[in-house]
């Protein structure tokens, strides 16, 4: 998959920063305000889907590679896997998902309500890799299974991919 | 009418409409953006019924699954099959239909008469507060029954209205249920997406691992 023309990627560069960084906003500002880790990590995955539209998938070899990408998927599972089970250190009666709201913060703070905000990045992060993942595969190992198993079409749907 | 009502049953049938394209239509291409023109839609329903929360996730999910879907569709051969349908199967689906349809009507009660009483549009059961209930559990005493209060919530939702904030310290009530009172929901969910992720990729990956895929020049 090669890149976008001159203005998609000019605008890409001025846009796809922005994205991100709302998409970090409504990780982080989960508790607070609508939002949340799985709606803000669809929009991170969604700024990096635009750029490896706009610049072709040399982007995704050279900064963001796909072992990356799986990696970050498994360490935000089980990150969120271990805030769960660190609510049994909660102080008096420690249970999975306990939670620790007193320790920290007045609600309506970016710092409060416990693990929930530390629970919403896990998931953000979750799910933000795992959709570009599917992305990525979508748009980079479907090419070569295709040629192996249409072989008459192969030429012209080879063809029509690379346009 | 109440114009957020009326809003609401034009965007539904604009949602019924675009589904029906979305089946019906030749093209592949069209049939994927009548889904985000549908999905976008129900978005704004979401929104306009009072659930911010699942009208960002909605429109970005959307937009997400379109460009993949998009990006999916543009490089696959379109190809269309002619079917077609028995008149007798069409007019048996319709007559059901029609049945279904006024079966419903009457047992909602939509005429105010005879039958079920649906709730009125925007005043949900879980914002009320009833008397407690007058059955005592079994082996209860006098003085437990004195402790109660005197109202309590009449469903699980107006308790988490009354001591969401108290319990969890999230001022956005959604994520202090999500991921305190129903954490071991959320860990499902993650675990659901989890695991169709890896069969994506399953599915997705090469054909075969043979050693000599990696000797071919990555484009």
């Amino acid at each position: 998959m090669r890149g976008m023309s001159l203005i998609v990627k000019n605008t890409t560069r001025l846009v796809a920063g922005f994205i991100a960084l709302f998409g970090a906003y409504i990780v982080l500002y989960g508790h607070v305000t609508p939002g949340g880790g799985f709606a803000g990590g669809v929009i991170v995955a969604g700024a990096l889907v635009l750029v490896v539209l706009a610049f072709g998938e040399r982007f995704s070899r050279e900064v963001i590679s796909h072992e990356v990408v799986r990696a970050s998927d498994a360490a935000g599972a089980l990150a969120f896997l271990g805030v769960a089970l660190f609510g049994y250190l909660a102080p008096n009666a420690g249970a999975f998902f306990a939670n620790f709201p007193d320790l920290l913060g007045t609600p309506g703070n970016l710092l409060s309500a416990g693990t929930i905000p530390i629970s919403n990045l896990a998931i953000g992060v979750k799910v933000g890799a795992g959709l570009f993942g599917v992305f990525l595969a979508l748009a980079l190992f479907r090419r070569r299974g295709e040629q192996r198993l249409m072989v008459p079409d192969a030429g012209r749907l080879d063809s029509e991919a690379q346009r | 009418m109440d114009p957020v009502l009326a809003l609401l049953l034009v965007l539904i049938g604009f949602m019924v409409v675009g589904s029906l394209v979305a089946i019906e239509t030749r093209g592949l291409l069209s049939s994927v953006i009548s889904v985000g023109a549908v999905g976008f839609a129900l978005s704004v329903v979401f929104l306009l019924l009072g659930a911010p929360d699942l009208a960002i996730t909605q429109v970005v999910v959307e937009i997400l699954v379109l460009v993949v879907l998009v990006r999916v569709v543009i490089t696959r051969r379109d190809e269309t099959y002619a079917t077609s349908r028995s008149t007798l199967a069409v007019g048996s689906v319709l007559l059901m239909l029609g049945i279904l349809v006024a079966v419903v009507f009457w047992a909602l009660g939509a005429s105010g008469g005879a039958g079920l009483q649906m709730r009125p549009f925007g005043n949900p059961l879980l914002n009320e507060i009833g008397p407690a209930a007058t059955m005592a559990p079994v082996g209860a005493t006098a003085d437990a029954q004195a402790d109660r209060p005197e109202t309590i919530p009449q469903s699980i939702g107006g308790a988490y209205l009354q001591e969401g904030l108290k319990r969890t310290h999230a001022a956005n009530y959604v994520m202090g249920i999500v991921l305190d009172y129903r954490g071991y929901d959320t860990l499902g969910e993650a675990t659901v997406i989890f695991v169709s992720i890896l069969g994506a990729y399953a599915v997705l990956r090469r054909i075969g691992r043979h050693s000599h895929a990696r000797d071919e020049p990555d484009r």
